[in-house]
């Protein structure tokens, strides 16, 4: 069974983010870039259903500029074992990106597409559903773990308040939450041998795809900033704020 | 104009999220409907004709719509889109799960995680964890939106909606529901609850035993930070954060919890957060109303102890 595993290029989640002076959006220039934490899970996940004999083949697939190709070497470290950069200087937005991994789903024939619940970028949180209707496939959401029963997913998902498990026909879109898996380490040697493998590019104009955003952003500004209190020296000090505060 | 909420229920009641989404829906000067769906929801949809601002509620019944799954919900919102120009719900874990899929099979982009509303199709949404604010508009003829609860006050009764019921189209062949687990608590739910008492990985297996007796002296919830959760010492739907539930309660207590960007994000609009930390520059005491420079291990039960006088 193949598995089709999409990632994005995100400023790294220890990295500060800053507005661009002209409130354009966010500076990416000279920050430091990395695969989005839950598309690394789920990276994880189809190298663990593959060590389990369940998947025969990852495909990593990711969106974007050239630069975008060192998420798929860092995928490429971990041990998928082909990626695809599908190359666009334009802007890409959640039903943008759904359309054309749909595109790349069509070609490759994955049973498996797995991403994470969410790019911690944008935090919009959509591709995966997105994609599952686009396809007209099952789709398991906020997936906690996977298991591969005959033709059908079994699925635990994270909803609130507890768990779910749902039975997903195959072909099926599952989207990755925390504890998923856990991403092994990348190697060094690793990463230096992902360096000198093949990866296909392919045009986003050339999928035949309408991509163009709908979402105009039309400025980006900073929160306002808590201002912060005091700092008492016992505990029967915090008790009276809090109770001059009445919220106990 | 019309406006539909996708309503969230436990089968009696309208969840408190939904009455958030009906607060919000009234930025578009619309006609607001509810969508119920369940195997029976004549009760909730009672309790849903009663919330103020809300013109009609929609009933649809249907046995495998008791666990109803993305796939089935999608397409009840598909056959009603044409009448509405606004699908709303709440940014939660039900409505993140279903309303991304109705968004893509009608060719809508969804603008997720709306705090605030400016124009019929202008919007502010917190990314990169919150730390930048921005305003969005969408071109699309009809707008799928889902709120941030948090950002909106629940609507309240002294409303007298009618009540229709729709059929329900068949069932999804492509995915079936097996089985659920809910984590028990006698505590307040967390997405709601006036008191939020959070632990970090610090507490580690002493989590339940340090923070249980101040939430239930408090008639708090618990909440944990996504490290905490990482290490298996707190469960997943109690992760408060960037990637996990957004609070914004009357008092929050962060115990051993150093005050990371995704974490801050999940709970910085509390209206009076106290921090226990045992590093002074912890960037927690930052956010924090007051502050205690402690082992949390004494100082959770000092505070136990104190709040039983």
């Amino acid at each position: 069974m193949k598995a089709l595993v999409a990632v994005k290029r995100v400023v790294d989640h220890n990295v500060r983010v800053r507005i661009k002076p002209d409130g354009s959006g966010v500076e990416t220039a000279g920050v430091k870039m990395s695969i989005n934490p839950f598309d690394e899970i789920a990276v994880e996940e189809a190298l663990r259903l593959k060590e389990r004999g369940v998947v025969s083949e990852i495909v990593a697939v990711t969106l974007g500029e050239a630069v975008c190709q060192d998420v798929l070497r860092h995928a490429l470290a971990m041990g998928v074992d082909r990626v695809i950069l599908v190359e666009t200087t334009a802007e890409l937005q959640p039903l943008g990106v759904a359309k054309l991994l749909k595109a790349i789903a069509e070609r490759e024939q994955p049973q498996l597409v797995l991403l994470g619940k969410q790019a911690i970028d944008d935090d919009a949180g959509q591709v995966g559903q997105i994609l599952a209707a686009l396809l007209g496939a099952a789709q398991g959401t906020f997936a906690s773990k996977i298991d591969i029963a005959g033709d059908e997913a079994i699925v635990v998902r994270e909803v609130d308040g507890g768990t779910e498990t749902v039975a997903l026909k195959l072909p099926a879109v599952i989207t990755a939450d925390l504890r998923l898996a856990e991403p092994r380490f990348v190697k060094l040697p690793n990463l230096m041998m992902a360096k000198k493998k093949p990866i296909e590019t392919l045009a986003a104009e050339s999928l035949g795809v309408d991509f163009a955003p709908r979402i105009k952003r039309t400025a980006a500004a900073e929160p306002q900033v808590r201002a912060a209190g005091v700092k008492v020296a016992n505990v029967a000090e915090l008790v009276q704020k809090l109770r001059e505060a009445k919220v106990i | 104009m019309t406006t539909l909420i996708l309503a969230e229920h436990d089968g009696q009641q309208l969840k408190q999220a939904t009455r958030q989404a009906v607060t919000a829906a009234q930025a578009w000067n619309a006609p607001v409907h509810l969508l119920l769906l369940g195997s029976d929801t004549s009760a909730a949809a009672a309790d849903a004709a009663k919330v103020a601002g809300v013109a009609q509620v929609i009933r649809v019944d249907a046995p495998h719509l008791e666990h109803a799954l993305a796939e089935d919900i999608a397409s009840v919102l598909v056959a009603l889109a044409g009448d509405y120009q606004v699908l709303l719900g709440a940014h939660t874990a039900y409505a993140k799960n279903a309303l991304p899929r109705a968004a893509g099979l009608l060719d809508v982009a969804l603008i997720a995680d709306v705090i605030r509303i400016q124009a019929p199709a202008t919007y502010v949404r917190p990314v990169y964890a919150g730390n930048v604010l921005a305003t969005v508009q969408s071109s699309d003829a009809l707008q799928v939106v889902t709120i941030r609860t948090t950002a909106f006050d629940a609507a309240g009764n002294g409303g007298n909606a009618s009540i229709t019921t729709l059929a329900a189209p068949a069932a999804t062949s492509a995915a079936r529901w097996v089985s659920e687990s809910r984590n028990v608590s006698d505590r307040p739910e967390l997405a709601t609850a006036r008191v939020v008492i959070s632990g970090g990985r610090s507490l580690g297996e002493r989590f339940e035993s340090v923070l249980g007796p101040l939430a239930a002296q408090l008639n708090g919830a618990l909440g944990a930070t996504r490290a905490a959760v990482d290490a298996g010492f707190a469960p997943n739907d109690i992760q408060i954060g960037q990637t996990g539930t957004v609070v914004a309660p009357e008092l929050y207590i962060a115990a051993g919890i150093s005050g990371a960007a995704q974490h801050l994000a999940g709970m910085k609009d509390s209206k009076v957060i106290v921090a226990i930390n045992h590093d002074p520059d912890a960037a927690i005491f930052q956010v924090a109303d007051f502050g205690i420079v402690a082992d949390l291990f004494d100082a959770v039960p000092q505070l136990t102890a104190a709040l039983k006088q």
